[in-house]
């Protein structure tokens, strides 16, 4: 039995789907079996973003209302044999899915895959609730602006009421270390004191993930990108071990608050 | 019979004291046996007064508990008799309804999480949270609230208009603060970081709110204190 971990921020635009794919990449590249589930009905990225777009069958809404088995909306990865998505459907709107169907499809996803990675829309109305709806848990990504930071409290909030899904780990992306530096943004201390949760992991602003993500290769595969290496740190702490926060931060004392892991709560 | 029994017992005992009268009325017997009895002696009493100074009197009721509509009588059977007022009503005894009211009033509801953005917080008494209030967020209580953590968002003390409520934080970089009907939210220009304890509060005779260090609210509302 896996684990579901929805990928989710509020604010639209910080990075979910990039997130996403990376983050299922790299659980791929350690071997583990994998399957990305795109909620944004309507407005699908996760196919785009992992290169699989034409493959595309049947979706979400077909499975849901029972036009398709769950094996044959499913995409198999070019790169990794234990690497799947669902995608979800463009035509229909975030209202063609319910939560106890997005429940279903999750937990039968669960059976077969170590981890089940969703893909939340942007906003907190129906396509978030059904993003969450067959979560365990759950990742908050955000970018070290006021805006983002807001809108990662409300989700915030709105996780911590669900029974089912364990306290919400935090992912900022997009820092930009010079003006972090100079104070021009929010740095990652005071993100991580203002949403009090525990911290996943950074990534940096870096022109390699968009370059990598119009080609359709998530930037995970790439080991010379520092992008790359960020996700993979974020994958190995998913997995349960302890790595520490890339060399640009460390002297921010930022260890202490990494000593917990994702997986790891007692 | 019954006005036998009426001439013998003894349901109002008045007694003068430097601050007025004390009129000790009987509990165990009827409204109305009380009002007439003080009707009765108070009339003959007032008799005897000669020189016109108010005196005030003060109730006694024991375990009696009187319905608005009563004390509405007594009062105004007492007030009827020329040189008396009513300064005080004892009674040894409240309603469920007063006495609930009293106990969420004077309650302090300790809350420990974040208040979140879109979150509101409310609370009937004063409010102890320990933790944050982030921007977006509210609290908001019908008495006083101490934040052990940070104010980023709203707090709304007072909300049911009693001006000496007082908002207090460990940190108080608040977005708007509101004690009763009074507003105030911090210049658009934020000034240089206080790294002290502060409290929120309207000093008399003021209409708008105040900031302050925290150890000003010893001297401005030492009622807080409550041992």
């Amino acid at each position: 039995m896996g684990d579901a971990i929805v990928i989710t921020s509020g604010k639209g635009g910080v990075g979910k789907t990039t997130t996403t794919a990376n983050i299922g990449t790299a659980l791929a590249l350690s071997g583990k079996k994998v399957c990305l589930v795109d909620t944004d009905i309507g407005l699908r990225n996760l196919d785009v973003v992992m290169g699989l777009e034409n493959r595309i069958i049947y979706d979400l809404v077909d499975v849901a209302e029972e036009r398709c088995r769950l094996h044959q909306a499913l995409i198999k990865d070019k790169r990794f044999e234990a690497l799947y998505m669902l995608p979800a459907a463009q035509t229909k709107d975030k209202s063609a899915v319910q939560p106890e169907q997005m429940k279903r499809i999750i937990d039968e996803l669960k059976q077969d895959y170590d981890y089940v990675l969703i893909d939340c829309p942007a906003g907190i109305e129906q396509g978030f609730k059904n993003a969450i709806a067959g979560a365990d848990k759950s990742v908050v990504v955000t970018t070290p602006e006021t805006s983002a930071v807001r809108d990662a409290d409300r989700i915030i909030g709105l996780l911590e009421k669900e029974e089912n899904i364990e306290a919400p780990k935090l992912v900022v992306n997009r820092i930009r270390n010079h003006m972090m530096e100079s104070g021009e943004m929010l740095d990652v201390d005071e993100i991580v004191s203002i949403l009090a949760i525990d911290l996943l992991g950074i990534v940096g602003d870096d022109d390699t993930v968009i370059r990598a993500s119009n080609k359709g290769e998530p930037i995970a595969l790439d080991p010379s990108s520092k992008a790359s290496i960020a996700y993979r740190n974020i994958a190995r702490r998913i997995l349960g071990e302890s790595v520490p926060l890339l060399s640009l931060q460390e002297e921010k004392g930022m260890f202490t608050k990494m000593k917990k892991f994702f997986g790891m709560r007692s | 019979m019954s006005m036998a029994q009426k001439q013998t017992q003894q349901f109002v005992t008045i007694k003068g004291t430097k601050d007025g009268l004390n009129l000790i009325l009987d509990d165990s017997c009827a409204f109305r046996d009380v009002i007439n009895e003080l009707d009765e002696k108070l009339s003959a009493r007032h008799i005897q007064q000669t020189e016109g100074n108010v005196i005030t009197v003060t109730l006694k009721l024991g375990n009696r508990y009187l319905t608005s509509d009563q004390e509405e009588t007594l009062r105004a059977m007492i007030q009827s008799k020329q040189n008396l007022e009513v300064d005080r009503i004892d009674s040894n005894v409240i309603s469920r309804e007063e006495a609930e009211e009293e106990r969420k009033r004077t309650t302090v509801t300790s809350v420990t999480r974040t208040v979140r953005s879109g979150q509101v917080l409310e609370v009937e008494g004063d409010l102890l949270l320990i933790g944050d209030v982030n921007p977006g967020g509210t609290v908001k209580a019908a008495g006083n609230i101490f934040i052990m953590g940070s104010l980023r968002g709203i707090a709304h003390a007072g909300a049911n208009g009693n001006m000496n409520a007082v908002i207090t934080a460990a940190v108080m970089k608040p977005s708007q603060l509101k004690v009763a009907e009074l507003i105030s939210r911090p210049p658009d220009q934020a000034g240089t970081a206080i790294h002290e304890a502060e409290c929120a509060f309207v000093r008399d005779g003021y209409s708008e709110i105040s900031v302050d260090r925290i150890q000003v609210l010893t001297k401005v509302r030492p009622n807080l204190t409550r041992l």
